[in-house]
């Protein structure tokens, strides 16, 4: 198990365990962050965060604080 | 009239849609309550015409942003007669788990399937029957920005609104849907409308729901323990049925998409190549800066791309030297768009001006009748509509860099240095902007998604110095070199301008932490793929800015305007005095009266005769920020009669400094006090707008108060060094009440 916000630039994942509460929760839920989809980490911020994900066919951006709600294997 | 309602996620075409849909019929305003665009036009190609509502753009019908709700309440309360739901052909699952969110509405309604044509270009293809199909609605494919479809697609439309539709959900197979068919038949039994809706916000936990049935809630919860536990799901329902939905969406519908090749994050797109450069680890904000400043060159520039002593010669040949013309395309160098645009504007109005006089003069119209109507009213005017031209030609650049999709990746590139300020990346644009011109940098903070973010942002962004204090600045720091024989004026100038970000940043810190507290709001962004903006949009959105901004400058912003010229030109026995006689006006006897609140700043009563004047002057800054110079101008006449001034207005406050014994500190904090303080009334009326009634006034307050202090420290601290030491003192307290009440509060809140 590892955190979204672990991942390596390049690195293939596939979401296990959405944790956090409230409206961080529910909108990573409805940007399609569920169990079971696959993420890919693009590239991250020239500061190193935020980072950016592909997910369901498109390009996400998220801060590592958030993604660290995210447990992927 | 039918009333269609236009939803789906941001970056859909939605916009694009209702342009092709309405035309020149759409208007823009608010929704009650939020500053949200409400945009609303006439479908008039059939023989019914029909209203369409385009609601904001959102992912989902989640309780938690202002977008969702407004779309929400809109769907649920309104009762349109069908909902068009457009979706991203490109990015099918995503936009579809809105979709299975409308379609358990009982409205009916029709999927718009959006950017086919790109698919196509992709190889890709939608099996559209099947997916038609299994999803229970109509389905077209159209492409908004070509206008391809959108006329069948209105058929289609009202076709489906002859036909009762009852709301269908994805939802029934999962686990929690024994509990969701439940909920619904309590509802039905009830009588609301919209069961099913309802029933499923209900299940999922929905904290607008919750509150408005509580019994229902207490009844839906006690069934999940009692039937939905012993098959061993127990708890997060929230996760469960998004979940559900997205399994759904891969399962039957994601199917009907055929790839022309697998699905593959590594092979690089031509955004995702685009953005290899512009995201770049290292060159990423070297080019941003670039681009932000062509942005600034373009419309403030007077020798574009530094051609002058080239481009010189040309100019010389094209036109005599004074001829109108020539003025307006020819400063130091080839003008910029920006600068253009406005000399013409500004050559139209003072020659209407001019007419103006001579037609009263003709008519024998007394003295003050022609300085009401030319200097009062016109120029008021003039002066104001004299923004307008860079106010748009700074909307038009900043629009394209929005609809190509980089302003997305100026948020990601720069979101990590500003949330240390309590602000989120996307702040940074409107606050930059705020160096051209607030009133576009003002409305500009709508893409922030949080109010307190939002708000604290429009506060901070007088303080980036805008184009209009420039003459400020320069003409006081000719004046202090030339006074006082030392500094140097562009080191004065760019340290105003740092002092400006300085206290902007400070500021924002200090609202973050204690009247404007809380979290930064996340940042859970999708970084849409770029794309060249329709000229059309770009073009209607222009025409909608360059509306509002007429309308306050013919209502608000007039009426001050005139105030003010009556203020200074009549004196309190009700005659006219003119700007010659202005230390008569009635606007000098309330500079004299206000003139001891400037003693701490330096420019009170420790001056001698025309003390006054540094009042009168900040007060008709109000209309604009260059009358403060302007004022000066006229008021130097005052001093010394037939005193002649020059453009930069650097003699003028040099015989103001020698006549008043102003101090060189005095008049920094003076600069700093009108860049500071309240805005001009174009400013104020956008604050306005924007904030609403109870946060504008104390937005008010907080311009004035913040002016103040940093000016009486700027002057304090320039005459006498030591008090840097107890302004440092007061500092450190102020750090730690700060720290000490959010240490409070925070405990309060965990209880």
């Amino acid at each position: 198990m590892k955190l979204l916000s672990q991942l390596e630039i390049g690195e293939h994942a596939t979401v296990a365990v959405v944790n956090g509460e409230g409206a961080v929760r529910r909108r990573l839920f409805d940007m399609g962050i569920t169990p079971g989809a696959q993420v890919y980490l693009r590239k991250k911020a020239p500061l190193g965060d935020p980072i950016e994900i592909a997910i369901r066919g498109y390009e996400l951006t998220l801060r590592k604080a958030e993604a660290a709600h995210v447990e992927v294997q | 009239m039918l009333k269609f309602a236009l939803a789906g996620n941001p970056n859909s075409g939605k916009t694009t849609l209702f342009n092709a849909l309405t035309g020149s019929t759409a208007h823009v305003g608010n929704w009650p309550g939020v500053t949200v665009d409400k945009r609303e036009g006439t479908y008039k190609k059939r023989d019914e015409p029909v209203d369409i509502v385009d609601l904001p753009g959102i992912y989902s019908l989640s309780p938690y942003t202002p977008e969702e709700v407004v779309a929400r309440n809109f769907v649920l309360e309104e009762n349109p007669d069908c909902i068009i739901n457009i979706v991203d052909a490109t990015n099918l699952e995503r936009n579809l788990y809105l979709t299975t969110q409308l379609m358990e509405l009982s409205v009916p309604m029709v999927v718009a399937l959006n950017m086919t044509d790109v698919l196509k270009k992709r190889g890709d293809s939608i099996d559209v029957k099947t997916l038609e199909k299994r999803i229970g609605l109509p389905v077209v494919e159209i492409s908004a920005l070509k206008g391809m479809n959108v006329d069948d697609l209105m058929d289609r439309a009202l076709e489906t609104v002859k036909i009762r539709r009852v709301g269908r959900t994805v939802l029934k197979d999962s686990i929690l849907g024994s509990a969701i068919v439940n909920a619904e038949i309590a509802f039905k039994l009830k009588g609301v409308p919209a069961p099913l809706f309802h029933a499923i916000k209900l299940v999922e936990r929905d904290e607008i729901e919750v509150k408005n049935h509580p019994q229902e809630a207490k009844a839906v919860e006690a069934f999940i323990l009692e039937n939905v536990c012993k098959d061993g799901f127990c708890g997060d329902v929230e996760a469960e049925i998004a979940d559900a939905r997205y399994k759904y969406i891969t399962e039957h519908f994601s199917s009907t998409l055929t790839r022309a090749r697998k699905l593959d994050y590594t092979e690089l797109s031509k955004s995702d190549k685009a953005d290899k450069v512009l995201t770049h680890k290292w060159f990423g904000i070297p080019i941003f800066l670039v681009i932000l400043f062509s942005i600034f060159h373009l419309t403030f520039s007077e020798n574009m791309l530094y051609l002058g002593s080239i481009i010189k010669p040309f100019g010389e040949w094209c036109g005599k030297e004074g001829a109108a013309w020539k003025g307006i395309f020819f400063t130091d160098g080839l003008n910029s768009p920006g600068i253009i645009l406005f000399n013409a504007l500004d050559y139209v109005t003072s020659q209407i001006g001019e007419y103006l006089a001579k037609g009263l003069n003709g008519l024998g119209a007394s003295e003050w009748a022609i300085g009401l109507v030319c200097d009062g009213a016109w120029s008021g005017l003039a002066a104001v509509l004299s923004f307008l031209p860079q106010i748009l030609v700074l909307f038009l650049f900043f629009s394209i860099l929005e609809d190509t999709g980089y302003m997305a990746r100026v948020a990601f590139m720069l979101d990590r240095l500003f949330r240390r300020f309590g602000v989120s990346g996307r702040a940074f644009m409107p606050m930059i902007m705020g160096f051209g011109c607030s009133v576009p940098a003002m409305v500009n903070t709508r893409t922030l998604a949080d109010e307190k973010e939002r708000a604290a942002t429009i506060r901070v962004i007088p303080f980036f110095s805008c184009g209009a204090k420039l003459p400020i600045l320069t003409a006081i720091a000719g004046g202090i070199v030339l006074s006082f024989g030392k500094g140097n004026a562009d080191v004065i100038t760019y340290s105003m301008y740092v002092l400006g970000v300085v206290t902007a940043l400070i500021a924002l810190l200090v609202m973050r932490n204690t009247t404007m507290r809380g979290e930064t709001s996340p940042f859970i962004m999708e970084l849409p793929t770029y794309h060249i903006p329709g000229f059309k949009n770009l073009m209607l959105h222009l025409w909608d800015k360059a509306k509002h901004f007429i309308q306050k400058a013919f209502t608000v912003i007039f009426a001050s305007t005139i105030i003010i010229w009556f203020l200074s030109n009549f004196s309190w026995d009700w005659h006219y005095v003119g700007v010659a006689n202005m230390e008569k006006s009635i606007l000098a006897s309330i500079g004299k009266l206000i003139q001891p609140l400037f003693t701490p700043l330096g420019f009170g009563s420790q001056l001698k005769a025309f003390g006054w004047m540094f009042a009168v002057a900040a007060i008709t800054g109000l209309i604009a920020k260059e009358n403060v110079i302007a004022t000066f101008g006229s008021l130097a006449a005052v001093i010394l009669a037939g005193f002649e001034g020059t453009e930069e207005g650097v003699a003028e406050v040099a015989l103001i400094i020698q006549e008043t014994g102003v101090s060189m500190p005095a008049l920094i904090s003076f600069i700093a006090f009108n860049m500071l303080t309240i805005p001009c009334f174009a400013a104020v009326a956008t604050a306005k707008a924007e904030l609403g009634k109870g946060k504008f006034r104390w937005t008010l307050l907080f311009w004035l108060a913040v002016s103040y202090l940093v000016s009486c420290m700027v002057y304090t601290v320039g005459e006498w060094g030591w008090t840097a030491i107890v302004w440092g003192i007061l500092a450190v307290c102020a750090v730690v009440g700060i720290v000490l009440y959010n240490k409070i509060m925070d405990k309060k809140e965990a209880k």
